[in-house]
C-alpha cells in the first residue's frame, strides 16, 4: 500500500476502513470460539482455589491482549521500517492502533459475555455474529433511514448521540476528525468536528469508548459468579 | 468436616436437590449412590462451588462455600471425564496446576512413576489415550495431599492394574486419616472401599450406613441386589 500511495496520510484512511470492519469481526469470532473451546478445561480450573472472576477475566484478557498486540506489531513494525518516526502523520497511526486496541477488547469483551450466558454453542456463535453484524453494518444504515425521514427536522443533536451507541462508528469519526478529513462530512461534519474536535468532546469520547470496554468486563464478572457449571 | 444442611437446588423446572442435610465428619471413604437423576453430580458440584444452590448451605470445617474460594484448597477433585487442553505436555500441565494451587515445590515423580507415565511426560496432552489422561488426573486430585478429596466416577477408563493402583492411592489417603467421597455405578468398587453409603434418592438423602446395615434392612445378601432393591423403589 505504501509503495503504490507513497502518502502515510492516505494510507492510514484506507488502514482505517479495513480495520473498522475487520478488528471488530476478529474480535468476535476469536472471543466465541476461545470461550467455547476451553470451556470443559475451564471446568476444571473452577474446581481449585481460584477465583472465578480471575479465571473468567483472566481468559478475556488473554484473548484481547493477544488481538491487540498482533495489530500493533503487524501494522506497526512495517511503518516504521517505512520511516513512520519520521514523520508527522504519527500521531494519526498511534490514534489507529490505539483504537485498533479499543475495537479489539470490545468485541472480544462483548462476544466473551454472548458465549457465556448461551450455553448453546451455535446460538451463542450466531448471536455474537449478528452482534458485529449489527454494529459494524446494519447500524449504519437505520442511521441513514432515519437521516432521510427525518430531513425536515435539525438532526444534530440526534446524529451526535446516535454515533455514541455504536462503538465503531464513534471510532471512525473520532480518526475521520484526526485526519482531518471530516469537510467531506457536511454539516454534520462540522457538527461533529464542533463536539468532537474540541478538547472536551475528544475526552468525552475516548471515555465513552472505555465505557464500552468496562461494562462488558463488569456483566463478565457478575454473570460468570452466578453461573452453574 | 463437610456439613451440607437443607440444600435446595433446581435446574430451570427440574428439582434437583429437596433438602439434602448430610454431616460427614469422621474420616474414612463415602459412597454417594443413587439412581441418575437423584443429584450426586450436583451434590458434588456444590460441595465444589461449580453449582451455587437456591437455598441452604454447605460447611467444610465451618467455612461457607458461598462467596468462598480458599476452602478448596482442601479439597481435591477428580472429575470424571477431564479434558485438558491439548498443546499443553503433561509435564508442562503438572507445572501449570502446582503453580494454581501455590504448591509449585511438590515432586510427582511418586505418582508418575506408579501409574507408568514416565514415558508420557513431553507428549502433548490431545495425543493422549482417554486411559491416560484419566492417570494425569489421577496425579493432580492425589499429588496435593487435601484433607479432602472427591472423586466422580473415578474407575472410569482405568485398566485393572491403573484400577488396583487407584485402590492403594485411596487406602493410603484413608491411611492419612482424609475424607474421600466418591460416586460411582460399579458396586463391586464401591463394596471394596466405602466405610460407608450415602444413598440419594429424589433429591433427598435415603439411606446412610455401612453396606452390611444395607444388606441387613434390605433383607438381600448380595450387596448388588441389596442396591438394586432400593434402586427398585424408583422404578416402580
Amino acid at each position: 500500500m505504501l509503495f503504490i500511495n507513497p502518502s502515510l496520510s492516505k494510507a492510514i484512511l484506507t488502514l482505517m476502513n479495513v480495520i473498522i470492519m475487520l478488528v471488530p469481526l476478529i474480535g468476535t469470532i476469536f472471543g466465541v470460539m476461545y470461550y467455547y473451546n476451553s470451556k470443559e478445561f475451564t471446568e476444571l480450573l473452577l474446581a481449585l482455589p481460584i477465583k472465578r472472576s480471575s479465571i473468567f477475566i483472566g481468559q478475556y484478557l488473554g484473548v484481547a491482549i493477544s488481538l491487540s498486540l498482533s495489530l500493533t506489531l503487524g501494522l506497526g513494525i512495517p511503518f516504521i521500517i517505512y520511516g513512520l518516526f519520521q514523520s508527522p502523520d504519527i500521531w494519526e497511526f498511534s490514534q489507529l492502533l490505539l483504537l485498533g486496541t479499543f475495537l479489539s477488547f470490545i468485541f472480544s469483551g462483548i462476544s466473551y459475555v454472548v458465549a457465556l450466558v448461551n450455553e448453546n454453542r451455535i446460538k451463542g456463535f450466531s448471536y455474537a455474529i449478528l452482534i458485529w453484524l449489527f454494529m459494524a453494518i446494519i447500524y449504519d444504515g437505520l442511521f441513514l433511514i432515519s437521516l432521510v425521514m427525518f430531513d425536515e427536522y435539525p438532526l444534530d443533536k440526534f446524529s451526535l448521540i446516535a454515533s455514541v451507541f455504536n462503538p465503531i462508528d464513534l471510532s471512525r469519526i473520532m480518526m475521520l476528525l484526526k485526519l482531518d478529513i471530516s469537510a467531506l462530512l457536511g454539516y454534520t461534519g462540522a457538527v461533529f468536528k464542533k463536539f468532537f474536535g474540541s478538547n472536551l468532546g475528544s475526552m468525552i469520547s475516548m471515555g465513552i469508548l472505555v465505557l464500552w470496554t468496562v461494562v462488558p468486563i463488569f456483566i463478565l464478572k457478575y454473570k460468570s459468579s452466578k453461573k452453574d457449571f | 468436616m463437610i456439613e451440607v444442611k437443607n440444600l435446595y437446588k433446581k435446574f430451570g423446572k427440574n428439582e434437583v436437590l429437596k433438602g439434602i442435610d448430610l454431616t460427614i465428619a469422621d474420616k474414612g471413604v463415602f459412597a454417594v449412590l443413587g439412581p441418575n437423576g437423584s443429584g450426586k453430580t450436583t451434590l458434588i458440584k456444590s460441595i465444589l462451588g461449580m453449582v451455587i444452590p437456591n437455598s441452604g448451605e454447605i460447611l467444610i470445617d465451618g467455612e461457607s462455600t458461598l462467596n468462598n474460594w480458599q476452602y478448596r484448597e482442601k479439597i481435591g477433585y477428580l472429575p470424571q471425564i477431564a479434558n485438558f487442553p491439548v498443546n499443553l505436555t503433561v509435564k508442562e500441565l503438572f507445572k501449570m496446576i502446582k503453580d494454581l494451587r501455590q504448591s509449585s515445590s511438590l515432586d510427582e515423580s511418586r505418582y508418575i512413576e506408579k501409574l507408568g507415565l514416565t514415558s508420557h511426560m513431553s507428549k502433548k496432552l490431545g495425543n493422549l489415550s482417554g486411559g491416560t489422561k484419566q492417570k494425569v488426573n489421577l496425579v493432580l486430585t492425589f499429588l496435593f495431599d487435601s484433607p479432602y478429596i472427591i472423586l466422580d466416577e473415578p474407575t472410569t477408563g482405568l485398566d485393572p492394574i491403573a484400577l488396583l493402583i487407584l485402590k492403594e492411592f485411596i487406602e493410603e489417603e484413608k491411611e492419612k486419616g482424609k475424607t474421600i467421597l466418591l460416586t460411582s455405578h460399579i458396586m463391586s468398587f464401591v463394596e471394596d472401599m466405602a466405610d460407608e453409603i450415602v444413598f440419594l434418592l429424589e433429591g433427598k438423602v435415603y439411606f446412610r450406613g455401612s453396606a452390611a446395615a444395607l444388606k441387613e434392612q434390605t433383607g438381600e445378601v448380595d450387596f448388588e441386589h441389596a442396591i438394586a432393591n432400593l434402586l427398585k423403589t424408583q422404578y416402580v
